[in-house]
């Protein structure tokens, strides 16, 4: 695995994640002093002798009906508190509504069995560009999600930074959140999507505005054209093997789209739907069997013989 | 009223009861006996109870620690499926309906159930629906989308196969046969009632039962609606949920969710009535706020149906709407609060014995509580969006449906265990399951609050050792074995008391109600005396009658509100045709996965049977009219 991020609703670093705390926060306490108050109501009446007037009769009698006062005024207590905490509830789903978003980062969210797909639509045509398992923002801008699933419903979730919110087939969702703090924040898939659905992780990356459009630039280019023999090699294997049929890499002939642009692929810190560490031997152990490592994956196993794949791998690794 | 009511009716040589084949599977299979149908139907519930549990077990193996090998992702979906699929499906429903059909009739004074053979036939309908859906798992084509069947994953594109087919028809057993029971309960409820037991005289179990009934009215056409759509989504290529052909995903989620929320509640409101039962008896005191109780009932029922959105706000609709189903959604609090206020005020004072059900009734309100307070944190948006389909959620609904309907349910059981068998059940090992299944259930759920808030979504099969789950985990894991030998000695226990048991008499524990009037176990349909009672409370106060002059094979039908004696009718006869039209309803549903001719060939057969079913009969009616009735009886 890669450096671990903060993965909790406890540990917001943003300002939705915030607001949701604050709000569990007071739930929580309204919660606990319910619990001990009916609790100990119960333990009272449990412990309670009972007065001399019923004493004198035997059982069953009518229940006493000196408690109606505290009832009715148990239920109105009710009744309040639970008006408060909608009017608490509704004022914060205002405010996380209202979060400031001008001049926001626009990127274009795509669920896919079973990974993410990051789209920043920079410009024009010409200025896209679409990465895989890492979304990397500006600390303290506003960014604007745009949800979109091609296959199957998928939810996208980082708890530190926000709430969830799902991609739906056939409908466009928007959600807007801002990273506070510089730093690595842990996502998964929240909503059931099938066999893979629990390792449809992804990071977060948060940094500063200077470090995000360095990152930005440096992902709209197109990595130079090996020159060595072994990358060379391993470039035909990657177009002449099945690779190319699914994922695309720039300033190639490789176009496909039903796996991960893999243009600067090893400039991430994770493969294999976020939840192996980039290193050589995970990508080699990926590549010949992803079937064992991640059972209902749809990347196929790719054999190849010892010195393609070596050269398949050495190209990969020059993919910063 | 007069203290003997005789109906009086031309005897007619048809009329005379025939002499009943007691023994022999025909027998058997051919009862009209409540008392038979609804113990089968407990009996059979408990039995998936444990099915399911064995699977959650499988789950939490699975799940007790990181990157564990006990199953992969193909097979933990489809145990996690069966699992939440068997629990409400095959067990929660059926269980509190089983109760229903066993005790509505008892509770309110009636000879047997109304349309008994209808209550059969849904009983073989729910037992074949099982056995179909455990078939289909052990063959490798067990449901794994989900026991909510979202769509497009459950469509036919993205999940292939029959595996979602057998769930869609799994819910077309479970419909009918909820439904059947559902219409027996409220015409028992309201025409069976004995004279003098007017509706604000039935006990609170009844009108639990009698609410949640009239729940599954409203909320199966939802669902039937729904299970159909997709059926025919997947077996005929209609695309009613496909957004490429201007379908909608989330009509699915709005038409399962209209019943599914609901559904919460058709299973722990008769839990909460058996509460009021068991503190009646416990404090020997009458209800506090009888009232109030029945009020929070109704609202419960009507309210349950204007928060089904809060299972979609991560969906993502707008910001209004969502605000009005966080308030439905919080104010479904206010009718259980009402109930809760309501036993505590019964309970003051009143020292009652600390026994196996009144134990279950402590563990009851103190997991139950802690169920509706994460349940109003769930209404409300900006938490939910955190929480929701997270182990945060899976923790909720455990309190609310294991503390709502199952310690109760475990508490009724032991409360009705006299009645249902004849036997008292063992008080040493009734308390030791409760201390172990109150301590394992805490101990597997608690935690789950936690690893929710910390990023833990559900459905997952496994996670990364670096996400810092692994050790609640192996708690809850723990916790869920402790939960499972506390059942496990409520079962022992069980058995043992039922080989050797104190003998029950009829009303060991001095309640009120008319269930105790009868012997334990309850004498058949035929030989019951209805009595004519007086109070709300008609063993504990008002004078008893009885209705005298019935013959065996009749009813007596009184009015919805009153009670008042309108029409004697002439009972069911034993008939072998339910169990004949459920084989072939069966037969049908299961062929409907292979091919759409099931339907005309199923749906021909069955109308032939049917047709058997209720052919004429030489039996005169036993009619009497309303007006010679009333006349015998001297009511105005």
């Amino acid at each position: 695995m890669g450096p671990v991020g903060a993965h909790s609703a406890l540990e917001p670093a943003g300002v939705q994640a915030r607001h949701s705390l604050q709000l569990f926060d007071a739930y929580l306490y309204v919660a606990v002093l319910v619990f001990f108050l009916v609790i100990a109501a119960l333990g009272f009446a449990l412990g309670k002798r009972s007065d001399p007037a019923h004493e004198k009769r035997e059982p069953p009698i009518e229940a006493k009906r000196g408690k109606r006062g505290v009832v009715a005024w148990a239920t109105l207590a009710t009744v309040f508190t639970l008006i408060g905490l909608l009017i608490a509830s509704v004022s914060t789903g205002h405010s996380m509504a209202l979060m400031p978003s001008a001049e926001p980062v626009e990127v274009e969210v795509v669920g896919h069995k079973w990974w993410w797909e990051f789209r920043y639509p920079v410009g024009g045509v010409a200025t896209r560009f679409s990465t895989a398992y890492e979304l990397h923002v500006p600390v303290g801008r506003p960014v604007q999600l745009k949800l979109m699933a091609l296959d199957v419903i998928h939810s996208f979730w980082v708890p530190s930074l926000s709430g969830k919110l799902d991609a739906i087939p056939g409908k466009h969702r928007t959600l807007l959140l801002r990273a506070d703090r510089a730093g690595s924040y842990e996502g998964q898939c929240a909503e059931f999507c099938g066999a893979e659905h629990a390792n449809m992780r992804f990071l977060v990356v948060a940094e500063s505005p200077a470090k995000f459009a360095a990152w930005r630039d440096h992902q709209l280019g197109s990595p130079a054209p090996p020159t060595d023999a072994l990358r060379q090699r391993g470039l035909e294997v990657f177009m002449s093997s099945r690779c190319s049929s699914c994922h695309a890499i720039g300033g190639t002939d490789a176009f496909g789209t039903v796996g991960p642009n893999l243009t600067h692929v090893a400039s991430r810190r994770r493969l294999a739907m976020g939840t192996l560490e980039n290193t050589p031997e995970h990508l080699s152990s990926w590549i010949s069997d992803p079937q064992t490592a991640k059972p209902g994956v749809q990347m196929p196993s790719t054999p190849l013989p010892p010195e393609d794949r070596r050269a398949l791998l050495a190209y990969l690794e020059g993919l910063q | 009223m007069n203290p003997a009511f005789e109906p009086t009716v031309t005897a007619h040589p048809a009329n005379e009861a025939k002499p009943e084949r007691d023994a022999g599977l025909y027998a058997w299979l051919s009862t009209i006996e409540h008392t038979a149908i609804g113990r089968r139907f407990i009996g059979t519930a408990l039995v998936f109870l444990v099915l399911g549990g064995l699977l959650a077990l499988l789950m939490r193996l699975q799940l007790a620690r990181p990157l564990a090998h006990v199953m992969g992702p193909d097979r933990y979906n489809q145990v996690f499926t069966t699992h939440g699929t068997t629990m409400m499906f095959l067990f929660a429903v059926p269980v509190m309906q089983g109760l229903g059909v066993y005790f509505v009739p008892l509770m309110v004074g009636a000879r047997n159930i109304a349309f008994p053979r209808l209550v059969h036939f849904g009983y073989w309908i729910y037992v074949f629906g099982g056995i179909f859906l455990f078939t289909a798992l052990l063959s490798n084509t067990g449901p794994d989308a989900g026991w909510f069947s979202y769509v497009p994953l459950a469509g036919p594109e993205h999940s292939p196969g029959k595996r979602v087919d057998v769930w869609a028809q799994l819910i077309t057993f479970t419909e009918l046969s909820a439904l059947s029971v559902s219409v027996s309960i409220i015409v028992t409820t309201f025409k069976h009632k004995t004279p003098g037991l007017s509706l604000d005289r039935i006990p609170i179990f009844v009108w639990a039962s009698l609410v949640t009934s009239f729940m599954v009215l409203f909320a199966m056409p939802a669902i039937i609606v729904a299970s159909s759509c997709l059926a025919l989504d997947r077996l005929v290529g209609t695309h009613f949920f496909n957004p490429a052909e201007g379908g909608d995903a989330l009509l699915w989620q709005h038409m399962f969710w209209f019943f599914g929320h609901p559904e919460v509640y058709i299973i722990f409101l008769p839990g909460l009535g058996m509460v009021s039962e068991i503190i009646l008896t416990a404090t020997k005191r009458t209800l506090f706020g009888y009232v109030p109780i029945v009020l929070a009932n109704v609202a419960t029922a009507v309210l349950a149906f204007g928060l089904w959105v809060h299972h979609m706000f991560a969906t993502g609709l707008p910001q209004l709407g969502a605000s009005f189903f966080t308030g439905a959604s919080i104010l479904i609090a206010i009718p259980t609060g009402v109930q809760f206020f309501c036993w505590i005020a019964t309970i003051w004072g009143s020292r009652p014995k600390v026994d196996t059900q009144f134990a279950y009734v402590l563990a009851f309100f103190a997991t139950f509580l802690i169920g509706g307070l994460t349940g109003v944190m769930l209404a409300a948006v900006p938490i939910n969006v955190q929480v929701h389909d997270t182990f945060f959620v899976v923790a909720h609904f455990h309190y609310v449906l294991i503390g709502g309907a199952v310690f109760p349910l475990l508490g009724g059981l032991t409360h009705w265990f006299p009645k249902l068998t004849g036997r008292m059940l063992g008080e040493r090992l009734g308390l030791l399951s409760c201390a172990l299944v109150f301590t394992g259930f805490h101990l597997t759920f608690f935690p789950q609050h936690l690893l929710g808030l910390r990023g833990m979504p559900r459905r997952i099969y496994t996670y990364l050792p670096d996400t810092g789950w692994g050790f609640w985990n192996l708690v809850s894991t723990v916790g869920a074995f402790v939960l499972a030998l506390g059942m496990l000695v409520f079962f022992v226990n069980a058995a043992r008391s039922l080989a050797s048991g104190a003998r029950a008499h009829a009303n060991p524990w001095g309640g009120d109600s008319l269930e105790w009037a009868v012997s334990s176990p309850p004498e058949r349909a035929a030989e019951r005396t209805p009595l004519l009672v007086g109070s709300r409370y008609p063993l504990w106060f008002g004078e008893l009658g009885q209705v005298v002059g019935l013959k065996p094979d009749e009813h007596l039908v009184t009015r919805v509100v009153d009670a008042e004696p309108d029409h004697v009718m002439n009972a069911a006869l034993p008939s072998i045709m339910p169990f004949i039209t459920a084989v072939l309803t069966a037969g049908m549903i299961v062929a409907c996965i292979f091919t759409p001719w099931g339907l005309p060939a199923g749906a021909t057969l069955i109308a032939v049977a049917l047709f058997v079913w209720f052919r004429p009969t030489d039996r005169e009616p036993a009619f009497d009219t309303r007006a010679r009735v009333r006349e015998e009886a001297g009511v105005a």
